[in-house]
Parts: structure tokens; sequence; C-alpha cells
């Protein structure tokens, strides 16, 4: 398995250059494929089973640092999609504890519960514990605003935070913020950062280089998905103005518990699988609620993220894994690997 | 008839005919009622159902959430405000005044409905 992954990754790159395309103008190209989505991972990438098997032991040769993203535990969750949340979650937690390189730490992108429920942040923090990575950053979802607008939630995860529980932080010269996008939402409306927030995002942003990686993460997606299912960020242009002039933004989003990607620019957007339900494609049926896979095929559909961040290059490696290995015959869902770089 | 006699042929009267009122009440005041004015709205993928619900002044509205995940009902204008409900979980509430009321899912926004209570 070591080297097969570095191996796919030159590889992709080879075939751009022969393609008489090179990386820059690969993504530029794709920059100009417009604002919609340039790609949905759907397995069928040479070597996704190797994604499966190991979990970015070789993108991270030469990585400085990496961190986890999970996202959507729905803890408190049990109808048919999944009746046991806290066991899938519980093997996402095991993946990311096997890992050969070790997170510095962890993001969990919101829904951390199912019903905001004292019970279940309680499950939660208790599975949690066993993750060897200690520190572990967190954004609500919709689902840990329910009984009281959030407050025990802030309560608990809260520390340091904002308003609806927004913040930033720096870690090894890479420039973090947790945005809120799930309190006070309008009727008709999809998510929503709201006035207050975003004066203090582009305050917190003043002064910084250029040349500094931004990490953005928030629950829902701060691009546009899909509207009629509330996919989306109504202010979310207005955040994204404000880091137009760095050299290198990511965005790390959860909320439809399955990965989408676009590249617009310098940013990358990325949305990341859940630990506990997968959901429909965008419009393919009547609605977004948990979707029903066969019980041996849920943990290929469920999964964490890997991102590896080099300085020398200032880019982010972000590699999905499903929580099963998957035979490549049958995979489905997760497994490829984005590199960007700032295009200097 | 004396006066005293037409005044405890009065009360005997005025008990006479109150024994009767609240006897009757029962029956009376079922036939004075309106026929079933409450209505239902229930919650399928995401939708409510029907989007737009007509009842009298009085009426219970009740909301019943069919999906996998739970919702809100949440007048827009602070009229009435649900706790979160999870499958086959209800909310009812009972209009006094006439208006029209807009309501939404506080958790998934997009789920928009309408009460119109003439």
């Amino acid at each position: 398995m070591s080297g097969k992954k570095q191996d796919l990754i030159d590889q992709k790159l080879q075939d751009l250059n022969d393609d008489g395309i090179d990386r820059r103008g690969f993504l530029k190209c794709m920059a100009w494929a417009g604002t919609g989505l340039v790609w949905t991972l759907s397995g069928g990438i040479p070597g996704s089973r190797a994604f499966a098997k190991s979990s970015g032991k070789d993108a991270a040769k030469g990585a400085d640092f990496s961190f986890v993203q999970i996202s959507d535990s729905h803890i408190g969750f049990n109808k048919l999609a999944n009746p046991d949340v806290t066991a899938t979650l519980q093997t996402a937690i095991n993946k990311i504890n096997a890992m050969p390189h070790k997170p510095d730490f962890i993001i969990h992108t919101g829904d951390l519960s199912q019903l905001s429920k004292s019970s279940e942040f309680d499950t939660l923090d208790q599975v949690l514990k066993g993750a060897s990575a200690k520190q572990i950053y967190f954004v609500p979802g919709e689902h840990d605003m329910l009984t009281d607008n959030g407050e025990q939630y802030l309560q608990r995860y809260g520390k340091g935070t904002k308003g609806a529980g927004w913040y930033s932080f720096d870690h090894k010269g890479v420039h973090f913020v947790g945005l809120v996008n799930v309190a006070n939402l309008k009727a008709g409306g999809m998510g929503s950062l709201g006035h207050e927030q975003l004066e203090w995002f582009e305050d917190d942003l003043k002064g910084r280089s250029a040349s500094t990686p931004i990490v953005l993460f928030a629950h829902i997606p701060l691009w546009t998905i899909y509207p009629d299912w509330g996919w989306g960020t109504d202010d979310s242009e207005q955040a994204l103005s404000y880091v137009k002039r760095f050299g290198s933004v990511t965005v790390l989003n959860g909320h439809i518990h399955q990965i989408m990607q676009k590249i617009e620019g310098k940013v990358s957007f990325h949305t990341a699988m859940s630990t506990a339900f997968p959901q429909p494609a965008p419009g393919s049926a009547p609605s977004a609620g948990p979707m029903k896979v066969p019980a041996d095929q849920l943990q290929r559909v469920l999964g964490i993220t890997d991102v590896n961040y080099l300085v020398s290059g200032r880019s982010l490696a972000v590699i999905d894994s499903p929580l099963a290995d998957s035979d490549p015959a049958t995979a489905n869902g997760a497994g490829s690997a984005v590199v960007d770089s700032t295009l200097e | 008839m004396t006066r005293k006699n037409m005044g405890i042929t009065s009360l005997a009267a005025l008990v006479a005919i109150a024994m009767l009122l609240f006897a009757g009440s029962g029956s009376v005041a079922a036939s004075d009622q309106p026929p079933a004015a409450n209505a239902d709205v229930t919650i399928d993928n995401f939708v409510f159902g029907p989007q737009t619900v007509t009842v009298p002044v009085g009426a219970t509205v009740t909301w019943i959430n069919h999906d996998d995940i739970p919702h809100t009902v949440v007048s827009t204008d602070g009229v009435f405000k649900s706790k979160v409900r999870d499958t086959d979980e209800k909310f009812s509430y009972t209009f006094t005044k006439a208006g029209t009321y807009a309501y939404y899912c506080s958790v998934h926004p997009k789920m928009t409905g309408t009460v119109v209570v003439k």
C-alpha cells in the first residue's frame, strides 16, 4: 500500500501535464468551468481501493501537519437508515486512531446531536474521549440548536467563542475560522451568517498576510449546491469576498452527508460524509432526509476526511476515506485526492 | 295572588326554568356547535401538507411529523412556536383570532406553510 497513494497523485499530475495543460492552466480551466459543481466524487478513481485501505499515509509524506474533519454524527438518531450512529462514530474514531500519521486535531463540522439532548452530547463526549487526538474543534449544526437556541451547545463546546459560537485560531501558520450559519434561520431561507458575524469575520482577517493559508469551516455549505433543499448560505458571498485576497483558501462543510467539491480561483470547497447516515444526491429523491442503503454498504457511504498541509507548497491535500474498505468492483462513494496549491 | 305568593311563584318559576336549562344544556350546547372545525397538517418529506389550511376562529390545528428527521412549527410573527417534534410527534395550536398566520420549520427554513383563520 505504501507509495500507492503518492503514486496516484503523481500520476494525476503527470496526466495533466501530458494533456499539454499544466496544473496552473488546469485549475484556471476548472475555475472558468463556472460556479457550478466541478466534480462529484463517485468512486471509480484508479486506486480508490488504496484510499479505502490506507488513510493518507503517503499523501502525508512531506506534510507538515494533518488534521481530520468528521461531521454529522447525529448522536440520538435511531431510525432505519442507521439504528446505531454511536457505533459508526466509534468506527470513525477507531479509524482516525489507527492512521499511521497522527492528526494534530479533529474538526467536527456540526450536527453533533440529533435533538440537542444532554444525553446525546454526553454520549458524543464519551466516544470522543477515546480519540488519541485530544484537541477537537466544533461548529454547531441546526440539530444542535433545537431546544434552547444552542445554549447547551455553547456551554459544552463554545468556550472562547463569540455570538452563536464563531471563533478563529492559528496552527502552524494556517489560520482557521469556525463560522456558524445555523442560527436565526429565516423562513424560506437557507443557511445564514448574519451581520454581526460577518463584521467580526472581516475584522478577524484584517492585517493578515495574503500568503497565510486560510481554512474556513461551517456546518451548512458556504456555496450554493441545491437551494430547494436549503443546501447553501444566503450571505456567504459577502464572507467569501473577505478571503478573495488570500492565496490559499479551503472551505470545509458538512450538512449534506455526501462529498462534493468545487474549486473557484484560489478557493477550494469540500463537504464531508457523515459518520451517521447518507443523504441522497440533489434532486434524486423527494427530500434530503436520511437515505437507506443495504446494511452491508452503510460503512462505505460514511467516512472521515484527512487534510494534509504542506508548508513549502502552501497546499492542502484533502483525502476522503469511507469507514469500510471497499472492494474495487463495487466501490461507491468516497475515495479521491484533491491537491490544491496557490497559483504563484 | 298576594305579593308574597307572587314572589314565591316567581322564584319557583325561575328555579324551574333554570333546571330546564341546565338539564338540557348538554344537548343544547352540542347542537349549537358548528361541525368539526379542527384541521390536521402532516409533515412528509420536508413538506407541510396541505401548505395552506383554512379554519374558523377557535379551531385547533394539529401538526404531525411523519419524517425520520425532527422538525419544528414556528410562526413568523412569534404567535406560536413548537418544541422540536421528532417522528410521530404532534404539535397543536388553537387559533382564537382571525388572521393569516405564516409559519415555517426553524430547522429547515425552506419548509413553509400558512394557516388562514376566518
